[in-house]
Order: structure tokens, then C-alpha cells, then sequence
């Protein structure tokens, strides 16, 4: 069960032109910035990428972005990013806005094993348009699927050889549910460590859902909006 | 009249002693720095915790712990780290006692419209649609009137909706308003000098107002 690969390039080889990717993080916070910077190096094009956000102009996605690299973004959330508004607003990339929790639980439920969800959010907006509606209880739902993606790519804190990961603070976010929904999860992590070094209570994603692990080098873990207390 | 941290600190004496809150991004973030510190509350924060402490010192920054504004924090003793698809769980469980975001406009049905102007600015809903469809105790902290000065409170939304029938409270740099489930703003307070009149010129929905009105103490 030997889940170690190299490094990122080696983790992506055969991610392709046209397939749909979940990519963890939530803005600069959990971001597999290895496997990014490795598709931004490989070129691969007409991508669907599902990810809460898309990046800032210089660093996560956005650099995929300014290579034209992404022909769709589902996403919940992407004020942040001056070229990704530019290629929306041109009709250069196609967006599809969604709910953050309709994102979050789209993925959780392709990680288990459930083909749709029932959610409040978005009834009676432009989110809820040709889509089946359900009333339970006198509450109106709406139907949203899985999320089915060729591959997901997350980053964690540490993780095992067995692919068992474990994130750190809110770097949880997106990663931990996306680790369980892609077809093929990658996982990049901080610290490799072997079996039995990581305490079996405290696993937030175990390693059956996780196909590929590598440690990345020299994480620069940007930090968005930088807020501090005077001392 | 009120200016932002009037405002966040009005909305502030909502919040009861054992609440779980969640905070939006603008006004209700400053909402945090006026609780009460007689009452017991916990801070949500959708991208993942529980226990949202005040930023942190000068150099202590974290690039793993962060708000849903992607602002650098803490965590206070007791806090709790979840993933996205459980904390809109506990939002849409209703286990949240209190929402308090920002809105574009506001009808006097409890519709709000508040992350897109069609053919302007693209940034999407982020949690908002999640939480104004499942919470059941709703405050919109915003002004009263936009940038052209055009009332934000309306008969109907013009704006592309995020939730429908869910507004229950309004506090803006004008006044306190219940948002009746029969429809219409009812006047509750006057910020501090500010005219029943003001409220009135400023308000382009319902607006029921009942006896003397109250200027509000903050």
C-alpha cells in the first residue's frame, strides 16, 4: 500500500487536456501549490478545475489562469483576481458560481458514495434554475449531484506513506472533503512519515481514499489579508 | 447618524449570552470587538472553526488559520477545526444561532440581494446562499442608502437574489427595522440624531412605523 511518488511532476503525468480537477485550499490557506506549479509547468489546457476560489493574479490557480490553462471554473467565491474577472467578463472562461456549502457537500458526497444532495441553498435565486426541487417537511430543496472529477488535488499537513493525511488548522477547509472525491486523489503534504508514526485517533482522511503522496519542498503558504493586534 | 463601528456595536447588543455566531465579511466582521464581555459566545467561521479568536500579534500570523475573509486569526482555548462540507453542515442543521451579514439591497419580504451586480463585478456567493437559506435568526448590518443615493430597503430586489424570505433584522446607519413576515420595515429605533422624517426620505419599501420611535442607546 505503498501510495510515495517522487514529486509533483511525477504525481500529475497523466492529468490531460479537458479533464475536471477539484483543487483544495480555501483562497492562499491549504494550497497544493506544488501540484499547481507542475500543471502551470506541464501546460495542460481546457481544464475544468473545481476549487472554492480561483487564485490570486500571481500565486494558486490564477496562475493557470494567465496561461489559459482553465476553460471552467466552478467555484463559490473569486473576488480576488483581476485576469480571472477580465476572461469572465470576455467570455474567454466559462464560471459556474455555486453556493460554499453546495460546493463542500457536492464533494462529500461523491467521497460517499451518494449521487446527489438536498439543499435550501440557493432556492428562489438564479443558482435554483433547471433544477429539480424537492419540498420536505414544507421546505423547499434543491437537488444538486456529486461532483464527478478525474482527479483531486489537495495538500495536508502530514501525511503517511499509506496516503493517511492529517491537515493543520483551517488548511482542513476544502481538502479534507475533495481528498475523498476524486477518482484519483494526489495529496501533497508537508512531512512523509511512515506507517504507524501517525496516531490512528487523529486521521482526518484515511489513506483508502488517497492514491498518490509526495512531499513538497519549501511551501510558501502566502497569507491573503495579513491582520495583526498592536502589541 | 451611525458610522460602521456604530453600527457593528448596535448589532452587538443582539447577540445573547450561549450564542454560536457567524460573522460576514465587512461591517459584521467589527461586530466581534463590541460582545458583551458578561456573555458567553462562540464565533463561527464557514471555512472551517469554531472559537475564532482576535488577530494575531505582530509576527505570531499563521498562514494556516485564517476567517472566511481569508484574514490572519486566532483560536481561543475551546476552538474547533472542521472541514467546509461539516461547517455548512452545522449551518444547515441550524445548529447557528445568529447570521450577520452585509447586503446591496433588502425587501420589505426579507428577500436580500447581495453578491452580484449583472455585467459589473463577479465575485460570487461564497457562503451566503448556504447561510441565508438556513438560518433561522438573520441580521443585515449595512446602509441605508447606496453610493448614488438610492434606498437599499425596497418593495422588491433588483439585484440577482441570495436568499428569499429571510431578513429578519436591519441595522443601518439610520435606524434599528424588524422585517415583518407579513411584509414591510417596521421602525424600531433612530440612531442618535437622525429624524422619524430622515428614516422615512431614505426608505423606499414599506415602512410601518407605530407610537414615538426611539433614538437608540449603544
Amino acid at each position: 500500500m505503498n501510495k510515495v511518488v517522487k514529486d509533483a511532476d511525477e504525481a500529475i503525468h497523466d492529468i490531460a487536456d479537458g479533464m475536471t480537477l477539484m483543487i483544495g485550499g480555501f483562497g492562499m490557506c491549504g494550497l497544493p501549490e506544488k501540484c499547481i506549479a507542475a500543471l502551470v509547468k506541464k501546460g495542460v489546457k481546457e481544464l475544468t478545475c473545481i476549487s472554492n476560489n480561483a487564485g490570486l493574479d500571481d500565486f494558486g490557480i490564477g496562475l493557470m489562469l494567465n496561461q489559459r490553462q482553465v476553460k471552467k471554473m466552478i467555484s463559490s467565491y473569486v473576488g480576488e483576481n483581476v485576469e480571472f474577472e477580465r476572461q469572465l467578463l470576455s467570455g474567454e472562461l466559462e464560471v459556474e458560481l455555486i453556493p460554499q456549502g453546495t460546493l463542500a457537500t457536492r464533494c462529500m458526497a461523491a467521497g460517499y458514495g451518494m449521487p446527489a444532495i438536498f439543499t435550501p441553498a440557493g432556492i428562489g435565486t438564479e443558482v435554483a434554475i433547471g433544477k429539480e426541487v424537492r419540498n420536505f417537511n414544507g421546505k423547499d430543496y434543491l437537488m444538486e449531484m456529486a461532483f464527478d472529477a478525474d482527479f483531486a488535488i489537495v495538500k495536508a499537513w502530514k501525511g503517511d506513506t499509506m496516503g493517511n493525511l492529517i491537515f493543520n488548522a483551517t488548511a482542513r477547509n476544502f481538502n479534507a472533503v475533495m481528498a475523498m472525491a476524486g477518482k484519483v486523489t494526489i495529496a501533497e503534504v508537508e512531512e512523509l512519515v511512515q506507517p504507524g508514526e501517525l496516531d490512528p485517533n487523529f486521521i482526518h482522511v484515511p489513506g483508502i481514499y488517497v492514491h498518490r503522496i509526495f512531499q513538497g519542498e519549501n511551501y510558501e503558504k502566502r497569507i491573503e489579508n495579513r491582520t495583526v493586534t498592536k502589541r | 447618524m451611525l458610522d460602521k463601528n456604530g453600527i457593528a456595536k448596535r448589532i452587538a447588543r443582539e447577540i445573547k449570552d450561549g450564542y454560536y455566531v457567524n460573522l460576514g465579511i465587512g461591517i459584521p466582521t467589527l461586530v466581534a470587538n463590541y460582545i458583551p464581555e458578561n456573555i458567553d459566545v462562540v464565533l463561527q467561521s464557514e471555512n472551517g472553526l469554531l472559537g475564532m479568536g482576535p488577530f494575531p500579534f505582530e509576527g505570531d500570523e499563521d498562514p494556516d488559520l485564517i476567517n472566511a475573509g481569508k484574514q490572519t486569526i486566532t483560536m481561543l482555548p475551546g476552538a474547533a477545526i472542521f472541514d467546509s462540507a461539516m461547517s455548512f453542515g452545522m449551518i444547515r442543521a441550524k445548529k447557528v444561532n445568529l447570521t450577520i451579514l452585509g447586503a446591496m439591497e433588502v425587501s420589505e419580504n426579507g428577500d436580500i440581494a447581495n453578491w452580484k451586480i449583472p455585467g459589473k463585478m463577479v465575485k460570487g456567493m461564497g457562503g451566503a446562499m448556504d447561510l441565508v437559506a438556513s438560518a433561522e435568526n438573520i441580521i443585515v448590518a449595512m446602509q441605508h442608502v447606496n453610493k448614488a443615493g438610492e434606498s437599499k430597503l425596497l418593495p422588491q430586489c433588483t439585484l440577482p437574489l441570495t436568499g428569499i424570505s429571510c431578513v429578519k433584522k436591519i441595522v443601518t446607519e439610520l435606524a434599528v427595522l424588524d422585517v415583518l413576515p407579513e411584509g414591510g420595515f417596521k421602525l424600531l429605533e433612530r440612531a442618535p440624531g437622525v429624524s422619524v422624517e430622515e428614516i422615512k426620505k431614505a426608505t423606499a419599501g414599506k415602512l410601518i412605523i407605530e407610537g414615538d420611535i426611539p433614538e437608540m442607546t449603544i
